[in-house]
């Protein structure tokens, strides 16, 4: 069978039998479905009438819905935040799973099991976590509140602030998390850290794939630490970054599950993401037209910033 | 692995930092986990109190939970807000055939995209590579209206008969996989006169087993923690899935009754927990391998 051989009819068939699954599948659940949104995204539908054509109309609106707007801001915040957080957080796991240890195996299990368990189950077990008044986490968090509290009122004191300033920061008080609007999207982002483990395998196995003799060299050249670090280890890892942040960014325009079960989106409209309001529109409120504009932006906006991505790859991320 | 010329003081205090960061990091990990079986075996009333003011104290009944009070347990499994015999078969039955779907159509796939020649193979690639970034949303209006002519609605049928379709992901998985097997191993077959659907049951899935391992346990776990899709389909609480049913369960007890909340969370959490200690080594072999040769 050389390579430049025609292709007979036989090979033809066999090779569009085998591939039939996913040809038949992009046809049926993706060339109609996106076929279709994209029709339903011009007009007014509910689902329990047939479509009416209302031309851009869906679209020109969703610039002044607000809760659309505050959607779009969160999600933004979210992405900007939690991407870059997500993998410098995941990397510094990476390291610290990688050095030489006796309990290595068993450390990488706990970090990695977490981001396998179903995102309701994180969800409810954090906001038990996180409740102001039972949760441990503001048990064991009051008491270095306590003392910075009492460290910074003395220092206010000293700067002759207001009494009442002086009196906030001696009862300095633990975060209510989830249920303060100013706190629950830090919540949230943080929040997500807790499930980072796959991440943190694809950086390990990077890792595993950096060759020692690169570090020995570096070695005779003095380069150690930090210097080793930035010049060997963040050079040779580059494609694992970049494929760790288009993953990152596509699931970041995509939470769901967590906010969904955590606040509903609340305090107010804290922490309604994009793929909430989205349902919310649909589903709730039958406002299928909507829905599929915001689905239709939401791609868009996705391709954008994947393009994006691959065109500063050619500048930062280093192929072998 | 040892570096050479670095002083052995240093190494030292790098291990201890090291060791102490792990271990808060471990902490921090494992928590949640500890607090969420920690709370399903206590009363209600002892979960609520406020804790003692004396520090030692508090942190003593903060840990440990005693007397242990398995009853909620018990209390879970007879509640008829949440059936979970039901849930856990719905879950099951629903993620058993996700896996067998997404095994058998990616494999095929997989088999066309690399093993054999055929026009258009390439253009395919670049569909299944283009089809993985699409979010869900999209499709999501469209097809429930789809699924609706059907009658599907309120079935489980949307939620594993794509499935059948070849997942775009695992497609892509098992290619990076197909592509290290040697071509001279079919050649041989050929040869022996064997048809490229003997060639692909008898050689291909044999040698692709680890992989196609990776794929039915990443869409098992996919399939038993997803909760839009069930959310989305699923009408009846007959029919509910068990992801969807602890969130209804916690709506429904509003912040009442948490330590039925937590016991009802450790048996939805449990199965995924034995899988992953069963399968450890695949579950991280599979997700390196998206990574790197990606």
């Amino acid at each position: 069978m050389s390579a430049n051989s025609r292709i007979t009819w036989r090979q033809q068939l066999i090779g569009l039998a085998f591939a039939s699954p996913f040809i038949v599948g992009v046809a049926l659940l993706l060339v109609i479905p996106l076929s279709l949104s994209f029709y339903y995204s011009f007009c007014h539908y509910t689902m329990l009438t047939p479509p009416i054509w209302v031309g851009t109309k869906n679209y020109t609106q969703l610039l002044s819905d607000h809760a659309f707007l505050r959607s779009l801001f969160n999600t933004c915040l979210f992405s900007v935040i939690s991407v870059p957080l997500a993998l410098a957080w995941s990397f510094l796991l990476a390291l610290l799973l990688n050095a030489p240890n006796r309990l290595r195996n068993v450390y990488r299990t706990i970090v990695f099991l977490p981001s396998l368990l179903p995102l309701v189950a994180t969800a409810v077990i954090w906001r038990w976590m996180l409740s102001p008044m039972h949760g441990p986490v503001n048990f064991f968090l009051q008491f270095p509140c306590h003392w910075v509290g009492g460290i910074l009122s003395q220092i206010a004191l000293a700067f002759h602030a207001s009494p009442a300033t002086v009196h906030t920061l001696r009862h300095l008080k633990p975060p209510l998390w989830l249920a303060d609007g100013k706190w629950a999207m830090t919540t949230i982002i943080l929040l997500s850290l807790w499930g980072v483990g796959q991440t943190v395998i694809i950086f390990l196995a990077g890792l595993d794939d950096v060759p020692l003799e690169l570090y020995e060299s570096a070695a005779l050249d003095g380069a150690m630490g930090w210097r080793r670090l930035r010049y060997v280890t963040l050079p040779m890892l580059t494609p694992v970054i970049f494929f760790n942040l288009v993953i990152g960014i596509i699931a970041s325009w995509q939470i769901f599950d967590l906010p969904y079960v955590m606040t509903h989106g609340g305090p107010g409209r804290a922490t309604l993401f994009y793929s909430m309001y989205l349902f919310e529109a649909g589903f709730q409120q039958l406002r299928m037209g909507a829905a599929c504009a915001m689905a239709w932006v939401q791609l868009i906006i996705i391709l954008l910033l994947t393009t994006i991505a691959f065109w500063s790859a050619r500048k930062w991320v280093h192929y072998r | 692995m040892s570096i050479p010329g670095q002083k052995h003081s240093v190494m030292l205090t790098r291990r201890l930092l090291v060791q102490i960061a792990l271990l808060a990091v471990a902490v921090i990990y494992l928590a949640p986990l500890f607090w969420m079986l920690d709370t399903s075996v206590r009363t209600e009333h002892q979960a609520m109190t406020q804790l003692p003011s004396n520090t030692g104290k508090a942190i003593q009944t903060l840990l440990i939970p005693y007397p242990l009070h398995v009853g909620n347990y018990r209390k879970v499994i007879e509640s008829p807000f949440f059936k979970i015999q039901l849930y856990a078969r719905n879950t099951l039955v629903i993620a058993l055939l996700v896996a067998i779907g997404s095994m058998l159509s990616a494999s095929l796939v997989a088999y066309a995209l690399t093993k054999l020649r055929w026009h258009g193979r390439q253009i395919l690639f670049w569909t299944v590579l283009a089809s993985m970034m699409l979010p869900f949303s999209v499709m999501m209006v469209p097809l429930y209206r789809i699924y609706r002519e059907f009658g599907w609605i309120g079935t489980n049928l949307p939620l594993w008969l794509p499935t059948f379709f070849a997942p775009p992901f695992y497609i892509f998985l098992l290619r990076q996989f197909y592509l290290t097997i040697p071509n001279e191993l079919m050649e041989a077959a050929v040869i022996d006169g064997a048809g490229p659907f003997r060639i692909w049951w008898r050689i291909m899935v044999p040698l692709t087993r680890p992989a196609l391992l990776v794929v039915g346990l990443f869409s098992f776990v996919a399939s038993w923690n997803n909760f839009i899709g069930p959310l989305v389909y699923l009408t009846h609480q007959r029919t509910f899935t068990l992801a969807l049913a602890l969130q209804f369960f916690q709506t429904r007890h509003g912040g009442v009754a948490h330590t039925l909340l937590m016991a009802a969370t450790v048996l939805v959490v449990l199965p995924i927990i034995l899988i992953f200690f069963l399968a450890q080594k695949t579950f991280i072999r599979g997700i390196a391998t998206t990574g790197i040769k990606g």
